[in-house]
């Protein structure tokens, strides 16, 4: 989707504010809601990719002003409603609806660390032909999806290089609305800086994206 | 949560924290009323990111590539595999990439789009990281950006700049410092800091 989230190349942010010794967390809160967001993740409700769209789903202007755990609480909110894992009565009373049994948590003390390690890899074997090789010449497709995407619209229409072929992914865009995984190969590609912001920009400089399959044509 | 929220109002600002503190609270006991989180798991959770997985991973990473020649060329040709051989792995860099700084070339790494970050090696990103300031410019103004953090890049030298866009997540490998010929590993991995692997920093003798 065109949000506000899709934030490269924009202006008026001001200037990059580095903290000296910054904690892990600036409050106890937001390690709980941290936890909260990957404990619940452990049901397998939802994914990696419609987690993050419930977060660029959040309305522009909550999104600029809330804190980066402002936004994974009010996401795991919506995800844990949407899931049926909780009701909107059991929200706002604090209480279990007593008709609901009590479940058994899937991520117990024991499992974190092994859980952690695991991960949740999102390369997959496919015997498919990759349709670019590294050197090629492409150009990201001028699309503008609604949902969940990761292509962003500063490289949207923009002549870049194949960097490299990473095998296949996941693909965001159909994962995120629970319409399966659909893995396609997913390549590095390097834009020059000019290509991108124009004879401004140093001209040795680059940036480069992963980009899936269906982002890219042939140039 | 107020719509109407005053960043200049301090007394404000404290209210809706503590009513944030509020609503997280009564979120985690209706969710462990309910059985579908471990207090005790969230505890673990938060002990693995406050004091287990953080930036001395990846200084320990960046010291083993310098001073082992065959372990900087496997990590450089299969990161994810050369980081688990330390004991690095899992959520948040599942499928890692290493990009190496030199005389001619200087990486930086960005998620435009959200705050994808090395977590094994890194940790949690700082708040900086997942700023719209340095989402927004990394990628058009990646030189006013290390200019922000006191680093001039001379024009000879050509930035990279890596934007997570996919669950490819990078590692940038510093440059090693001239006149640390004579230090070990250990004592090199001590010099080695957080940004100078995001690229926002170079690594000082």
């Amino acid at each position: 989707m065109n949000g506000v989230h899709d934030m490269g190349g924009m202006h008026g942010f001001g200037p990059v504010e580095p903290e000296a010794d910054e904690p892990v967390f600036h409050a106890p809160w937001e390690g709980r809601v941290l936890a909260l967001r990957r404990a619940l993740g452990a049901w397998r409700k939802w994914n990696i990719d419609a987690g993050r769209h419930s977060i660029e789903t959040l309305p522009p202007a909550d999104y600029l002003r809330m804190s980066y755990y402002e936004k994974w609480l009010a996401s795991v909110i919506t995800l844990a409603l949407g899931a049926g894992l909780i009701t909107q009565r059991e929200l706002e009373t604090g209480k279990r609806d007593p008709a609901t049994p009590v479940a058994t948590p899937p991520l117990t003390a024991d499992k974190v660390l092994s859980a952690i390690m695991k991960g949740g890899p999102t390369h997959r074997a496919t015997d498919t032909t990759p349709r670019f090789a590294a050197g090629q010449t492409v150009r990201a497709r001028e699309i503008h999806p609604a949902g969940h995407t990761r292509l962003p619209r500063y490289v949207r229409g923009r002549v870049g290089t194949i960097e490299r072929d990473h095998g296949a992914h996941v693909f965001p865009d159909s994962n995120a609305r629970f319409q399966g995984e659909n893995p396609q190969v997913l390549y590095t590609v390097r834009f020059a800086a000019r290509e991108l912001w124009g004879e401004a920009a140093h001209p040795g400089d680059a940036v480069y994206l992963d980009l899936w399959e269906d982002y890219l044509d042939g140039a | 949560m107020a719509g109407d929220h005053d960043h200049d109002n301090g007394h404000d600002h404290d209210n809706q924290l503590s009513e944030t503190v509020l609503r997280v609270k009564a979120l985690e006991t209706l969710l462990v009323e309910k059985g579908l989180v471990d207090p005790a798991a969230l505890d673990a959770m938060i002990d693995a990111y406050e004091n287990k997985i953080g930036p001395r991973n990846g200084a320990k990473v960046v010291a083993k590539a310098w001073t082992d020649p065959a372990y900087k060329a496997r990590l450089m040709e299969d990161a994810t595999a050369a980081i688990a051989e330390l004991g690095y792995s899992g959520a948040q860099g599942e499928h890692m990439v290493v990009v190496e700084n030199t005389p001619a070339v200087h990486n930086l790494v960005v998620c435009t789009l959200c705050s994808c970050y090395p977590w094994p090696v890194l940790g949690l990103p700082p708040v900086w990281y997942k700023s719209s300031a340095y989402r927004s410019r990394a990628v058009i103004d990646p030189r006013g950006v290390l200019k922000d953090f006191g680093l001039i890049v001379p024009d000879g030298v050509a930035v990279r700049v890596w934007d997570s866009t996919a669950e490819i997540r990078y590692l940038v490998l510093p440059e090693r410092p001239a006149g640390t010929e004579s230090l070990g590993a250990e004592a090199l991995e001590a010099l080695v800091t957080r940004d100078a692997m995001i690229g926002t920093a170079k690594v000082m003798p």
